[in-house]
């Protein structure tokens, strides 16, 4: 998996670019936790190049989410049909905000 | 039936995917089936390689037969490590809000979603977790 990250002011951008699954989910959590210092008010997840989505994806997710809830907002966008078939199943599209 | 068998290890989930990708594109099943069975074997495989071995790496085998004249994929795993009953887990309950949320539980949930049929036995000291995804 590839991330692509953009920071403008207190936004930070994440996109994500191939497969989250047990084996690269690490490498989103530890880029958040990275990436996501104080000041960030905004995180936004950028989906458009991600093809695959398992459950130790949504594990990292909702972890961010968490963690947005306490200090700002995250949007998730440009999710593929695939991905939004599994926010679905799984509730995410009701805890995820998702444009 | 195709057959892999291989270390019961979550570093070798590509190879497993890759094996059923393959045979369900060999049989030009419909591109959505193929990402909702991924997704079940990431699962079930990754359960294995945790709970079944927790301490060792033993040794797991996958079935996969695509039949398009029955319209059915069914795929099979085969272990010999401690009888697990994946299904016997409750659901996770997914109109939690975020913050009540628990991080996981959503992986059999998402086997049991992505799949039409999904049972489980142990026999002469094996795991047999079947799975049927109709086309």
């Amino acid at each position: 998996m590839t991330i692509t990250k953009n920071v403008e002011k207190e936004v930070l951008t994440l996109a994500l670019e191939g497969r989250l699954d047990t084996n690269t989910a690490p490498e989103l959590e530890n880029k958040i936790a990275e990436e996501l210092t104080a000041d960030i008010q905004t995180l936004i997840l950028d989906l458009k190049e991600l093809e695959y989505i398992s459950s130790a994806g949504l594990r990292v997710l909702l972890s961010a989410q968490k963690k947005m809830n306490k200090q700002g907002s995250m949007v998730v966008k440009n999710a593929n049909e695939m991905i939004m078939d599994v926010f679905q199943v799984t509730g995410f599209v009701d805890i995820l905000t998702i444009e | 039936m195709k057959e892999l068998k291989l270390r019961a290890e979550a570093k070798e989930l590509e190879k497993v995917q890759a094996f059923v990708r393959g045979e369900m594109e060999a049989a030009n099943c419909p591109l959505k089936a193929v990402s909702q069975v991924e997704i079940a074997v990431e699962e079930i495989y990754v359960n294995i390689a945790h709970y079944a071995y927790p301490s060792s790496d033993g040794e797991v085998t996958i079935r996969c037969a695509v039949s398009r004249e029955e319209g059915k994929v069914l795929i099979q795993f085969l272990d010999k490590g401690i009888p697990f009953d994946p299904l016997a887990k409750e659901d996770a309950d997914t109109s939690l809000p975020a913050r009540e949320r628990p991080i996981g539980g959503l992986g059999i949930l998402m086997v049991k979603k992505m799949m039409d049929e999904v049972t489980y036995r142990c026999e002469d000291g094996k795991n047999i977790l079947s799975m049927v995804k109709n086309l």
